[in-house]
């Protein structure tokens, strides 16, 4: 090489200094449901305090999130309330379903709770427990910086393809909906594809 | 006063009122009554129920409407109706309570509202209403209450299944890119 690199400059590529950036400077979005919640709260509070891992900036407006942290049943009167607010993140975005009941529905198999979020928007991260200690929730954040450093970065770019979920297949076929159950609740934009109408019991 | 008057600071482990189901029984026809445990139970026709709860208000100062609840009797061993709804009555007075009960049958499930009575029945009627799908005659605002607005069947009957007919997975999918 003709050029000669003085001693503290240092050549990467412009997609790994981007995602670098942005992995150590995730911002929450705490939608916090439950009982997880409280220890979604604790993983901010000094004993576990995840400022060490760059993503201690809790924000209640999901204009100024890219990480949305799903800690909770959500019912699925929430449901709306949550699909706008991750539409209002700005890109590029993440998710953790963190608990049982945030990612299956938990023991809450009734009419009112939403079998596990992923069925509805897309989820990065599963952390596992009911709920899951902070500890999990710090490796679940980890783990998604080191996915961040794998991704594609700042290259504009369509969306991975979203294969249907296993546990979606796997449903069986619903039988008519009142037409007054059909239709985009609560005003969702139109961007959304139609999906759920033949989903299963 | 109907009931013998009782210090406030005594407990009042005792809350039945026989004096008042005398009362009821003097002046309406049909009222069953029943004791269990120093709690007073009495079963009142529906055509009389409004005339019964307006007198238990103002003639015997039951001045408080503590909850109404539902409970259905579908596949009820012995049972003759299918819903039964149960009001919880206290007078802070006398500190003596009441459960009013109506039973109710399909297709007839209308009562009327006792919201003019007691402002405290506005929500708890709804509930009733949004859960097993009785209607609460001269209610002013009987809307769902707990279910959003949208939903159609009434989830705390018998025959409704516990895990819903669809209604938590009718919701759009949205995808990662298509915002």
């Amino acid at each position: 090489m003709a050029v000669e690199l003085p001693d503290n400059v240092l050549v990467t590529r412009l997609d790994a200094l981007a995602n670098w950036c942005r992995k150590n400077s995730l911002w929450p979005m705490p939608f916090a449901t439950a009982c997880c919640g409280i220890e979604l709260m604790a993983t901010g509070a000094s004993r576990h305090d995840i400022a060490r891992f760059g993503a201690e900036v809790f924000r209640f407006s999901p204009r100024q999130c890219d990480l949305m942290i799903v800690a909770g049943r959500v019912v699925m009167k929430m449901l709306p309330v949550l699909q706008r607010i991750w539409q209002q993140m700005h890109e590029p975005k993440w998710c953790i379903s963190m608990g049982a009941c945030a990612s299956t529905g938990g023991v809450f198999d009734t009419y009112a709770v939403v079998q596990g979020i992923d069925r509805f928007i897309p989820v990065d991260m599963y952390v596992p427990g009911c709920p899951p200690r902070p500890e999990q929730l710090i490796q679940a954040i980890i783990d998604l910086q080191e996915q961040i450093q794998r991704g594609k970065g700042i290259v504009s770019q369509p969306g991975p393809v979203d294969t249907p979920k296993r546990a979606l297949l796997e449903l069986p076929v619903l039988p008519v909906l009142p037409a007054a159950m059909g239709g985009l609740p609560h005003g969702a934009p139109a961007v959304v594809q139609q999906g759920g109408q033949s989903r299963g019991v | 006063m109907a009931c013998d008057a009782q210090s406030p600071t005594q407990p009042a482990t005792d809350t039945s009122c026989p004096q008042v189901v005398a009362a009821l029984g003097a002046r309406f026809d049909d009222i069953q009554a029943s004791e269990f445990r120093g709690q007073t139970r009495v079963v009142v026709p529906r055509d009389s129920f409004l005339a019964v709860m307006r007198f238990l208000r103002d003639e015997q100062q039951f001045d408080m409407l503590v909850d109404i609840t539902c409970v259905d009797y579908l596949h009820y061993r012995g049972a003759e109706h299918r819903f039964g709804l149960v009001y919880l009555l206290l007078g802070t007075r006398h500190g003596k309570r009441l459960t009013v009960r109506v039973y109710l049958d399909e297709p007839d499930l209308v009562v009327p509202s006792v919201v003019s009575l007691w402002r405290a029945a506005d929500w708890l009627e709804r509930e009733v209403w949004d859960m097993f799908g009785i209607r609460f005659e001269g209610h002013p605002n009987l809307r769902r209450i707990l279910l959003p607005e949208e939903f159609t069947a009434h989830p705390l009957r018998k025959d409704y299944p516990l895990q819903g007919r669809g209604e938590r997975h009718n919701f759009p999918v949205l995808r990662r890119g298509a915002s």
